[in-house]
């Protein structure tokens, strides 16, 4: 009896851990990322799967009310110009709950996005399923993805760049980097970098 | 523009020039001082994140418009007030903008009547420092890291004062 309990309190334990680890851990480099059907600003779901010539895609959590993801709007809207028409469009995905921050609710995304000119999705992650997954933990937090057979592939977790207070003062641009690496078939060289960000609000 | 930089430096020497309190003898000198708020950037700051002595530091990351930074710091203050004889210093690192120092920053801790020991740290490449702080830490505010000489612990998290008060004590013991 001792010697079960034992055995039960052991089990208790590493199921435990084991719970915690899959709801903190998200993706690293190599994992397949799973699609999505989110809401965007035009009011129609967008998934990934919704871009069959795409070659892969720049995956953004960002917000309206972070001063962070605010200073890296023109560069995201940028991102997407020059990348989009190569193969790697911008899908932009705000993580935070709005009830939390009103700021970030659909009619305040549909004003930003309005007011900046966003040429890309902006996507409510509408109960927060999506971005547990990823494993996002603040915003701007970017994910490279490359398309292949088994599903969109991680290729990049991070900073879109290391100078957020000045656009012309960055010296790595890293996103930018780890497209034209995948564009040029050559291996990324920094996959994972960070940056300081606000955290998704529950 | 030029004129500010020449009050920059002016406020810079005042700074220096000024006989050093007794409790600042190991404090690293920032390049900028504002009035009274210290700004690092993270080589400067680096030395306050492994002090050798014998008190525990409570280092909180914080900016003013970060919510539940906000939320939380209360809660630091009061374990700056509680444990003030008992070895313990509260650091509150400042993330804010360098353009809200004087808007936003400055006017907050006056308001509030800040008592634990604010700084600021302004250094845009976060990837090459935020390892630095924790190898564990994603960048997502707010942050707190308590150590000693002889152990530190890291937590990506927001606290209500029971769990702060909690984290403390297991390097009081």
């Amino acid at each position: 009896m001792k010697k079960t309990l034992q055995t039960l309190i052991v089990l208790t334990l590493i199921f435990t851990g084991f719970s915690f680890t899959t709801t903190y851990e998200g993706y690293d480099i190599g994992d397949i990322a799973t699609d999505f059907k989110l809401e965007n600003i035009d009011g129609n779901m967008v998934s990934m799967a919704d871009y069959p010539d795409a070659k892969g895609f720049i995956i953004t959590f960002t917000c309206n009310t972070c001063p962070y993801a605010v200073a890296y709007e023109d560069r995201i809207n940028d991102l997407n110009k020059k990348y989009a028409n190569k193969g790697y469009p911008v899908i932009a995905i705000m993580p935070n709950n709005p009830e939390t921050k009103p700021g970030d609710k659909m009619e305040a995304m549909k004003a930003r996005a309005k007011a900046k000119g966003f040429t890309f999705p902006y996507l409510m992650d509408k109960g927060q399923k999506i971005y547990p997954q990823y494993g996002a933990t603040k915003t701007p937090h970017i994910y490279v993805l490359e398309k292949t057979q088994k599903g969109p592939i991680v290729k990049y977790i991070g900073a879109i760049d290391d100078n957020y207070q000045d656009a012309k003062a960055v010296k790595q641009h890293y996103v930018e980097n780890a497209v034209d690496a995948l564009l040029n078939g050559e291996p990324i060289a920094e996959p994972k970098t960070r940056a300081i960000g606000c955290s998704i609000k529950l | 523009m030029r004129f500010i930089y020449f009050c920059l430096l002016l406020t810079c020497f005042a700074c220096k020039n000024e006989p050093k309190a007794q409790n600042s003898q190991n404090e690293p000198e920032p390049t900028v001082a504002v009035d009274s708020l210290k700004v690092y950037n993270f080589e400067e700051f680096e030395s306050l994140l492994h002090k050798k002595d014998d008190q525990v530091y409570v280092i909180n990351f914080w900016a003013t418009w970060c919510a539940p930074c906000i939320k939380e710091l209360p809660s630091f203050e009061k374990l700056n007030k509680v444990y003030a004889t008992s070895n313990v210093e509260v650091i509150l690192v400042s993330l804010d903008f360098p353009n809200q120092y004087d808007s936003k920053l400055k006017p907050y801790i006056s308001s509030k009547g800040l008592k634990s020991k604010v700084v600021a740290l302004n250094d845009p490449d976060s990837n090459s420092w935020i390892p630095k702080v924790n190898p564990d830490w994603s960048g997502a505010i707010p942050a707190t890291l308590i150590y000693n000489k002889n152990e530190r612990k890291f937590y990506e998290q927001s606290f209500e004062y029971p769990e702060l008060e909690k984290a403390l004590i297991q390097f009081l013991n």
